[in-house]
């Protein structure tokens, strides 16, 4: 069960990278959607490999999983659904305003601008 | 048990859906409440610093449950001495945001700006790792809401990078605190401080590369220079007072910076060594470097004061990553500096963007009252440059000091004295073409239609702010000896994590032992 859980994590994570580093916005939140789900398999990891152990006390079990990382996979599952909500709100907005969906700045803007950023 | 220490997350965060729900069509209704709880936040941060000056530390449980069980807030001298600098910073910039009727050109800034203060006031009081980034993401929600604030294809543009870089160091956050806890079972931060220490020289693998990420993390929020691509458009495009709001937020990484590799991670811990202690100089001079070069390159005002904002950076992390008392009182005391200098000249571009028709670094035909602003930016400029009389010189001679027993001591002078003189030349530049060059360009037809020149309101945020400026020089010593007892404090950790540790609460051990 670890490889599975391990390349499920390091899978997800490269692709979650490769479609970070695209130009247009669908696919960077795509690769931001996939990395959110990557961390959070590992923060369940994190709290070590168990299969079936109950979370809570309970009279006569001596196995328990950890709850605490399931607290911290909640709050996160929460807070990337509403940041990626923010942002495909945000890309909408920018796609619509410009006709442009590209995440980087458009080249003649750079060359105004002339510096590095 | 104290109360007082959540006041600064609990105000903002009842006053904002309060400005939602009852004053959303009354502009006038919600600058006044914003304002009266910025000045009620300033009463309570006041009020903290006092009460940790003599080096108390102040615990806050929630929920009275015992640490590391339940989350803390903790307030000692550097929290509370943030919290303050916050709320200080925070006036002016709403008085600004009023004066120059920003607020009104979007909706629900009162708000965003009430939740933004929650978050950075949470980031600087939490103990919990997980909870800091609870925090942090509170704070950067309100932040892309700030950021487009007004719209704009150019904004919202700059503004996906902006959440989009963010998100990124999110994720990559959630990836260090679940290392950590699987490492060491806690993310309370006096906890891990105890904890690390325990860990054994042959089993640091997963420690080392937890500490890594973490500082990546942070040197993200505080715009380390690989790291920084994020800062120049998004503090370019985003709204005067939000920008200028902004300054503390990069600051937000350098206190997080200090905090845990001064109590978690300190230097001469093994498990860690060689790590952050080895990189973290190097870069942050590579950052004071870049932040030279940008400003002697950019075409743009707002990109210029940017860029310097990275120099600004640079500086402070120069000053952490030599990780002696000497050098965090230093960072301190130009990390005021650098909040309040950065923040005026943030306002000041933003005065000068009303009577130009761009930014670019040209002439153009002068308007009314440009004196005024020519003045300011000058004092703006002396500030962020480091130039005598005002505060960044002594800072920079702080910083200097310090450094004169590193081992890269001969490059900290070099590119710190060699950056001060390229950034004077920069600013030098900007100012002579922006207003002197103005008088040789006759008046044209097309000058901007909203040359109104703005509300005197702003003028006395921006005064305001110098005026800071000007105290945080003449009370130089006071401060540096403050900061000083402070960076003390920071190595001396135990009074800290023994408050944390050993205050009795639900489930602690010395209370429910049967």
């Amino acid at each position: 069960m670890e490889f599975l859980v391990a390349s499920a994590i390091g899978i997800l994570t490269a692709s979650g990278l490769y479609l970070v580093l695209r130009l247009r916005t669908f696919p960077v939140i795509m690769g931001i959607s996939l990395l959110t789900y990557a961390v959070n398999v590992f923060l369940f990891a994190s709290g070590r490999l168990v299969i079936g152990a109950p979370p809570v006390l309970v009279k006569g079990v001596e196995t328990y999983s950890d709850p605490l990382p399931q607290a911290l996979v909640l709050t996160a599952i929460v807070i990337s659904f509403g940041m990626t909500a923010v942002v495909v709100m945000i890309g909408l907005g920018a796609y619509l305003g410009s006709d442009d969906d590209h995440v980087n700045d458009p080249a003649d803007e750079v060359a105004q601008r002339g510096d590095a950023s | 048990m104290m109360h007082w220490i959540i006041a600064p997350v609990m105000l903002p965060a009842l006053l904002a859906p309060f400005i939602v729900l009852a004053a959303r069509h009354h502009i006038g209704i919600q600058r006044v409440m914003s304002l009266a709880g910025v000045i009620a936040l300033i009463g309570i941060a006041a009020g903290l610093a006092v009460q940790a000056a003599d080096g108390t530390v102040t615990l806050y449980q929630t929920g009275d449950w015992a640490a590391p069980f339940g989350i803390v807030l903790v307030g000692d001298r550097l929290s509370t001495i943030m919290v303050l600098l916050t709320a200080v910073l925070a006036f002016f910039v709403l008085l600004y945001a009023i004066g120059s009727g920003w607020d009104d050109r979007g909706r629900h800034f009162h708000a965003l700006f009430q939740f933004q203060l929650m978050g950075i006031m949470g980031a600087f009081l939490t103990g919990d790792l997980f909870n800091l980034f609870v925090f942090f993401e509170v704070l950067l929600i309100a932040s892309y809401g700030l950021m487009i604030h007004g719209g704009g294809n150019t904004r919202l543009r700059a503004g996906v990078q902006y959440v989009l870089f963010n998100l990124l160091g999110s994720t990559l956050f959630l990836f260090a605190l679940g290392s950590i806890y699987a490492e060491t079972g806690t993310l309370n931060m006096a906890d891990l401080a105890q904890r690390a220490t325990l860990i054994g020289a042959d089993a640091t693998v997963g420690i080392r590369v937890a500490a890594v990420l973490l500082l990546l993390v942070f040197a993200i929020k505080a715009a380390v220079v690989p790291l920084h691509f994020w800062l120049p458009s998004s503090y370019a495009e985003a709204p005067g007072p939000v920008a200028a709001l902004f300054a503390i937020m990069t600051k937000v990484g350098a206190y997080a910076i200090i905090r845990v590799y001064t109590m978690i991670f300190p230097p001469q811990l093994e498990a860690t060594a060689g790590l952050h202690g080895t990189w973290l100089l190097p870069v942050a001079l590579v950052s004071v470097a870049l932040g030279a070069i940008g400003v002697l390159a950019a075409r743009k005002l707002d990109r210029m004061v940017t860029f310097s904002v990275i120099g600004s950076m640079g500086m402070v992390l120069v000053a952490i990553s030599l990780f002696t008392p000497q050098g965090i009182a230093a960072a301190l005391y130009y990390m005021v500096h650098s909040t309040l200098a950065a923040a005026t000249l943030f306002l000041i571009v933003d005065l000068v963007r009303h009577s130009r028709r761009d930014m670019v670094l040209g002439a153009q035909p002068p308007v009314a009252g440009t004196a005024l602003v020519a003045g300011l930016f000058f004092a703006g400029a002396i500030a962020m440059t480091g130039l005598p009389p005002l505060s960044g010189f002594l800072g920079k001679l702080l910083v200097l000091d310090a450094a004169y027993d590193s081992p890269l001591m001969v490059w900290t002078w070099a590119l710190i004295l060699g950056a001060s003189l390229v950034n004077v030349v920069g600013f030098g530049r900007a100012g002579s073409v922006v207003f002197w060059k103005a008088k040789a360009v006759p008046p044209s037809d097309d000058a901007p239609a909203d040359a109104a020149p703005p509300h005197p309101l702003a003028f006395v945020a921006v005064g305001g702010l110098l005026a800071l400026l000007v105290a945080h020089t003449v009370f130089a010593g006071a401060v540096h000896g403050y900061t000083t007892r402070v960076a003390a404090g920071l190595f001396a950790p135990s009074p800290y994590v023994d408050t944390v540790m050993d205050t009795p609460g639900k489930l602690s051990e010395s209370k429910e032992g049967e």
